[in-house]
């Protein structure tokens, strides 16, 4: 089976939620047009990243009846997306979260686990700390959203993993640090070094999309990717600038990749856990 | 191991982006500047041509009368290259007749009306110009202090603020900025024969490195000196950063409500745009 990935590389309007929906609903179109089957938004593609007091009026309810998830589930019709907002639940709690539409209906919510509070993130100062990591059943076969700082840590994308994605969706707002000698900032080296990574040692399709442009001095690097189960370069979409990034993956690699290098298979899950119950003191 | 090179087409790539879009963000297309003939201000001044177009970008020569007729000329020579808009406006008259009144003024003091003269000039161009006041400042001069609050460190935005001194000669290099400007003394020029590194008492080079390791590296002081710095200098360089922080900083604000400005009101300045 072969589909066809678009990576909504783009900039947003802070905290403009109705001026940031004209823009998916625009990406949305033009990935129609294009044939795609699924178009990943970055993070919080809907608000814009460094919220601060704005995340409470940024929010949203991932609901039918809101306005704005209401006019992305008309458009979720023929072709599965992944959205970036902040999601407020029942009790008034705020997340930074990914939504996976499909077919008129919301598939899976993601609420970011980790939230970076160092340096220059003040995530959770202003949001609350996500308490699940769970893969989901799509048209597509099995799989998985983080964000960011999620990824940055490996046990998530590695219970991703074993819990059935084959596919992982990873959304950013990554904030481009580390100017050297090198042609790409640090910060762009390390994250595609990372996903590669994880393409590879899960023998998985790892998909990015990250955001450009700027908020105050904050420059947003793009480049959003998409990695093979032989943890080779799909596509990569460019530096800086907005961009539509369409690739096809042949989700039969997956049948080549695991038969060649069958690390699934001999992932040693029991022996995980206890060694994990050992180190956590519980046994 | 301290490496001060930097990718100077990514750095272009990104402060011209930056300079663009916070300038129309912020409803504006043009922006404007003081140039006085030196490195930061030539920097500033090619990245905000390129970033916006020369012909929304004021260059303004805001000379006393002890100014060193040389920068005029290097300035005119740059704004020549780029052919960017310019205007003259000699702050003589205004600072003559300010420090007149008072016998006791000292040189520091008179720099400091100097430089905040100029800010009252770049500000009032900037209604007629109808553009934003693009800010000179390095790193290096941002952590160390070396410029007058309210005055030179007035600005919109601070593109070169992340650029270390040494970087700024690097970035300013690649876009071809005049060697002349590029290798003359480093001066605030606000007396005859005054430069940064004889009033501050090391070089750029040193102090760059110095700082790189305690800002960027997150060295301590005693780190430092068993890298090989003088004991004095480190001493001297850590005081400064920490004495000059509230040029760096908006004034604290008292606070007395449930909701205070700074602490619990807060907004990056392109909320909503």
């Amino acid at each position: 089976m072969k589909i066809k990935i678009a990576l909504a590389q783009f900039n947003t309007k802070l905290g403009d939620v109705t001026g940031n929906l004209e823009k998916h609903l625009e990406r949305i179109e033009a990935a129609k047009k294009e044939k795609a089957d699924l178009l990943l938004f970055p993070e919080l593609s809907l608000t814009g990243y460094a919220l601060q007091d704005l995340a409470v009026d940024s929010a949203l309810r991932p609901h039918q009846d809101d306005p704005v998830f209401n006019a992305l589930l008309h458009a979720s019709k023929g072709i599965d997306l992944m959205v970036g907002f902040v999601h407020e639940d029942r009790r008034h709690r705020f997340y930074i979260a990914s939504a996976y539409l499909s077919e008129g209906e919301i598939l899976h919510i993601h609420n970011k686990v980790y939230l970076p509070t160092y340096g220059m993130f003040d995530e959770g100062r202003f949001f609350a700390w996500g308490n699940s990591i769970r893969a989901f059943d799509t048209r597509f076969g099995r799989v998985g959203m983080l964000i960011c700082e999620d990824f940055w840590h490996a046990s998530p994308p590695y219970l991703l993993w074993l819990d059935g994605a084959d596919i992982l969706l990873f959304a950013s707002a990554s904030p481009g640090r580390g100017l050297h000698e090198d042609p790409r900032l640090s910060s762009s080296e390390w994250v595609e070094h990372t996903n590669r990574a994880y393409a590879g040692l899960f023998t998985n399709f790892v998909a990015h999309a990250n955001r450009v442009g700027y908020e105050d001095g904050l420059n947003f690097w793009g480049g959003s990717t998409i990695f093979d189960p032989n943890g080779d370069l799909v596509v990569r979409a460019p530096d800086f600038n907005e961009a539509l990034t369409l690739a096809e993956i042949d989700l039969n690699q997956l049948h080549r990749s695991r038969a060649r290098l069958p690390l699934l298979r001999d992932e040693r899950t029991s022996l995980v856990l206890h060694e994990l119950e050992r180190i956590l003191g519980e046994k | 191991m301290i490496n001060l090179t930097i990718n100077t087409k990514l750095a272009e790539k990104i402060l011209t982006g930056f300079i663009h879009a916070e300038v129309t963000r912020a409803g504006f297309k043009k922006a404007l500047l003081g140039i006085s003939g030196g490195i930061d201000s030539a920097l500033s001044l090619y990245l905000s041509a390129r970033a916006l177009g020369p012909e929304n970008v004021l260059a303004l020569r805001m000379p006393y009368k002890t100014s060193s007729p040389d920068t005029l000329e290097d300035a005119q020579t740059m704004i020549d290259d780029l052919g960017v808009p310019s205007k003259t406006i000699e702050i003589t008259p205004m600072v003559d007749a300010f420090i007149n009144q008072h016998e006791d003024m000292d040189k520091k003091r008179a720099g400091n009306i100097m430089a905040r003269m100029r800010m009252i000039v770049l500000y009032d161009q900037s209604a007629v110009f109808n553009g934003l006041v693009m800010g000179t400042s390095n790193k290096t001069e941002l952590l160390l202090g070396y410029s007058t609050v309210f005055g030179d460190s007035a600005a919109a935005l601070q593109p070169i603020g992340d650029l270390y001194k040494t970087q700024v000669r690097q970035l300013a290099a690649a876009l071809g900025v005049p060697d002349k400007v590029i290798t003359k003394a480093p001066s605030a020029d606000l007396w005859q024969g005054q430069t940064d590194e004889g009033e501050l008492g090391f070089t750029y080079e040193d102090v760059d490195k110095l700082l790189y390791l305690l800002v960027d590296q997150r060295y301590r002081p005693e780190a430092c000196i068993e890298e090989g710095f003088d004991r004095t200098f480190v001493e001297r360089v850590v005081r400064r950063i920490r004495q000059n922080h509230f040029k760096r900083v908006m004034p604290p604000i008292a606070k007395l409500s449930q909701r205070t400005i700074g602490y619990d009101f807060l907004y990056l300045r392109d909320w909503g745009s």
